[in-house]
């Protein structure tokens, strides 16, 4: 459990000295309860509280970045059971799994679909995070040459080495030395060994046992080997022991403060049906997994993954928004047209998007309804026949444009009456509903 | 330190809702969260409907329009279909046509295909209105009516028409769909408003309005969330009933179960992309705790069916 304030306060000097940047001592305590300050700004503090502070101030999953450089992945940090409590801090990595026993024309493919994984939705650009290397042939040098391939071929893609043999490990592992790279295949069994050849290379353990009862213990035990820095698999495979771990594990380090698993899970999803797989793949998402393993990545299947990691880790109080302003899209003229939608992220992208399509050239107006959808923002008030036209008129778009017409959504048709009453001069052109109807529509009016 | 599965169990129970005449199928009844098997009882499998219509589906996108191509322009063929070859458990009527923009089909229209439904097939029917809150209150109580004894779901009841369509419901001895707009105090004033004018709570079936995944999906998932912590945590009795996802209507109208790959080929393959659009916002609200899905592709109602026995 967490400290409270005043709990914080009793292990602190008591000397109201300032130096920490606030006026009292038990001040610093309430900030550092709500984590908003970190102990090391008193320099005061005796070593015991540090030590107590210390224990009970980090965070309930340990913190861990999967990989090294721009493509690095955070992972760990979560604080609550359900995303309406508050927002999931760091979204899962997808890693696509490659065998040393698939031939090189597969291997080649599979590291090609990893690096032109990136796709771009509503404005963040998501991808395949890690590629996983697994000894499934049990040689040493076949497991070798494949680590080889992936670090000349992906050399800044996160990797995790997959084998329980401690020689293929470290043949292995060297390619990816430094480089944050994630060691999984420790058991009770090889610990020893392994744990070094992976504080030699500076790689995250990925812990493997039985259960979750192995798995505390074996995480204590690594602990005690001098790493910290673990990523945990109970060895659930099938869906109910993967929710029923993942449920077990996130409850224990959050609600019960339970540090031998208050680490980021892996889950392997690996299913011969990929569409199954797809789901299996998003129980992980929903239900706290921190890395799902793929056997394929496939783009339909990491389109719709990615949709849903990004659906279930978007902020539950803010809606992601864009800038209001007029966007120009193509390279238009005063005489192009100019369409008025809302700063929603997600609306935003689909009807700038759908012009783009149609080649016709376009002013967008973008105007702050808090981030909500059309017909949203239309219901809650924010999207109004006299706010939309205050809007036009202090945008400066009149100078811009040699025409007065406005197109607006198509399910807010009712407005146009209100538009053109408060926005003299000017021409309401209602727009299709939906935004897929844009291109035929700009391109009629073009022609 | 030794680990102690931190188990959690609760007072409140979701109730069961059984459905059909000579077929029956019961969702619900869990006293846990979605599948938590674990640490309490999950006596029911969610139920599963597949979708048709009064009139041809000519606005469903091809990939799935094509399923039913041979079927589809007749409601009683279609039904037929879907319980003998598809193997559905259960079959959602929408009768879009009464839609005044649609064929602005009459009551007497929607009774006559409800009939020639309900005679046609024995698994368990839900018969859905066109969503227009005027035309439901006038077609929704004589298709109850004529569905009298065939214990089915009727739907949907919203804020502005409950009152007549829940009455004829509770006259004809129907389940209710319950329909609010992804807001858990709106969902639970409904729900009394339906208690308060003598509709028995544990025949209401939830919906809080579905979503697509990428086109909302997160407010629908926390709204059911919230809504079975309610029952569950709190033994809220308004909040008990069980939920309905009503999925394929959102999914089949968003451009990631349209658009060739021809024109985006950074999305993929159409045909899979589409079917596991569906499949993956059923499997998601599931998880977050829909008992009750009307989906419309066999492949991904499939996939989801296989994902539960996995889960069970
Ligand atoms: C998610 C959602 C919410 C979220 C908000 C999400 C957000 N950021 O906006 C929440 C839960 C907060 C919410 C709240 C409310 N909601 Co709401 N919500 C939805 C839902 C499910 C999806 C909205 C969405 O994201 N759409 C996707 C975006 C991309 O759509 P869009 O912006 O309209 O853009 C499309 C088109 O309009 C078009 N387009 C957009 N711009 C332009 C521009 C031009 C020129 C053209 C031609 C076309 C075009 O292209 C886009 C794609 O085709 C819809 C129902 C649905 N499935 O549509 C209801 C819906 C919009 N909500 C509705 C209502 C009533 C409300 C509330 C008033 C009720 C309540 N529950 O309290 C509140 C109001 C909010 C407030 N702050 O007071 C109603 C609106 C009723 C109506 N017909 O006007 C809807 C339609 C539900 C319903 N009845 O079926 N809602
Ligand atoms: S620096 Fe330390 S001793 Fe000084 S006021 Fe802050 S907490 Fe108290």
């Amino acid at each position: 459990m967490a400290l409270s304030g005043v709990e914080i306060f009793k292990l602190l000097p008591k000397t109201n000295c300032k130096k920490c940047g606030f006026p009292t001592c038990l001040a610093f305590a309430m900030k550092l309860a709500q984590r908003q300050t970190t102990l090391d700004k008193c320099p005061d503090v005796s070593e015991e509280a540090k030590k107590i502070l210390g224990e009970a101030s980090a965070p309930p999953i340990r913190p861990i970045t999967f990989g090294s450089g721009d493509k690095a992945v955070k992972m760990g940090e979560e604080t609550v059971l359900f995303r309406h409590e508050k927002k999931f801090v760091n979204p899962n990595a997808f890693v696509l799994e490659i065998k040393d026993t698939e031939d090189d024309s597969a291997i080649e493919a599979k590291i090609d679909d990893v690096l032109t994984s990136e796709i771009n939705r509503v404005g963040q650009l998501l991808r395949v995070d890690g590629i996983c290397i697994t000894n499934e042939s049990g040689d040493v040098a076949k497991f070798q040459a494949l680590a080889e391939k992936v670090a000349s071929k992906a050399p800044e893609v996160p990797v995790i080495v997959a084998t329980e043999n401690p020689d293929a490990a470290e043949a292995a592992l060297k390619h990816f030395s430094g480089k944050g790279a994630i060691l999984y295949g420790v058991t009770e069994g090889n610990a020893d060994k392994m744990v070094e050849i992976a504080k030699a290379n500076k790689a995250t353990v990925g812990a493997k046992a039985d259960g979750l009862e192995a798995l505390s213990a074996l995480t204590e035990k690594i602990k005690s080997l001098g790493v910290e820095d673990i990523v945990i698999d109970s060895g659930a495979r099938k869906a109910s022991e993967i929710l029923e771990h993942n449920t077990y594990i996130r409850r224990a380090a959050i609600k019960k403060n339970f540090k031998p698993l208050g680490y980021p899970v892996i889950t392997f999803a690996q299913r011969d049906d990929s569409m199954f797989e797809a789901l299996v793949a998003g129980l992980g998402v929903c239900k706290y997994s921190s890395i799902v393993v793929l056997s394929s990545a496939e783009k339909w299947k990491n389109l719709a993954l990615f949709t849903l990691r990004q659906n279930i880790y978007t902020d539950p109080q803010v809606p992601m928004q864009v800038e209001q302003k007029i966007y120009k899209i193509g390279d238009p003229t005063p005489e192009s047209p100019l369409l008025i939608t809302t700063n929603f992220s997600l609306t935003y992208f689909i009807v700038s998007g759908e012009i783009e399509n149609s080649k016709v050239p376009a002013w967008l107006a973008v105007m702050d309804c808090e981030g909500l959808s059309v017909l949203t923002a239309w219901a809650a008030g924010k999207f109004t026949g006299s706010k939309i036209a205050n809007f036009i008129k202090e945008s400066g778009i009149e100078n811009e444009i040699k025409h007065r017409e406005l197109i607006i959504p198509g399910y807010v048709a009712i407005l146009s009456g209100a538009i053109e009453e408060k926005l003299e001069g000017w021409k309401v052109t209602v727009g299709p509903r939906e935004a897929n109807g844009l291109p035929a529509f700009l391109r009629s009016r073009a022609a | 330190m030794a680990f102690e599965a931190p188990k959690e169990s609760f007072s409140g129970v979701v109730y069961p809702v059984t459905i059909g005449k000579d077929v029956q199928e019961t969702f619900g009844g869990e006293n846990t969260l979605p599948f938590h098997k674990f640490e309490g009882e999950v006596p029911n499998r969610p139920l599963i409907a597949l979708e048709i219509q009064d009139v041809a589906p000519e606005d469903w996108p091809e990939t799935v329009r094509r399923v039913y191509a041979d079927v589809s322009d007749d409601p009683v063929k279609w039904a037929q279909y879907c319980q003998d070859e598809l193997k559905a458990r259960a079959i959602a009527l929408r009768l879009i046509g009464t839609h005044p923009d649609n064929k602005d089909l009459s009551a007497d229209d929607a009774v006559k295909v409800v009939k020639d439904v309900l005679g046609a097939v024995k698994v368990p029917l839900i018969i859905l209105g066109s969503n227009h809150v005027e035309k439901d209150s006038e077609v929704l109580p004589k298709v109850a009516e004529a569905a009298k004894g065939y214990n089915c779901i009727i739907g949907k009841a919203q804020e502005a028409n409950y009152k007549t369509i829940a009455a004829a419901a509770m006259a004809n001895e129907h389940k209710l769909i319950a329909m609010s707009e992804l807001d858990i105090n709106l969902s639970k004033q409904l729900n009394i408003l339906l208690t308060q004018m003598g509709f028995d709570k544990e025949k209401i079936i939830t919906d809080p309005m579905c979503s697509a995944l990428g086109y909302g999906l997160e407010y629908t998932y926390s709204v059911m969330e919230r809504i079975r912590l309610a029952a569950l945590a709190q033994n809220d009795e308004v909040m008990q009933p069980p939920m309905l996802g009503d999925v394929g209507m959102y999914v089949w109208k968003i451009k990631e179960t349209q658009a060739g790959e021809d024109i985006l080929p950074e999305w993929g393959s159409l045909e899979e992309r589409a079917i596991l659009w569906e499949a993956m916002t059923a499997s998601s609200l599931m998880l977050s705790g829909a008992e009750l899905i009307i989906m419309r592709h066999p492949r991904a109602v499939e996939l989801v069916e296989k994902f539960v026995d996995e889960l069970m």
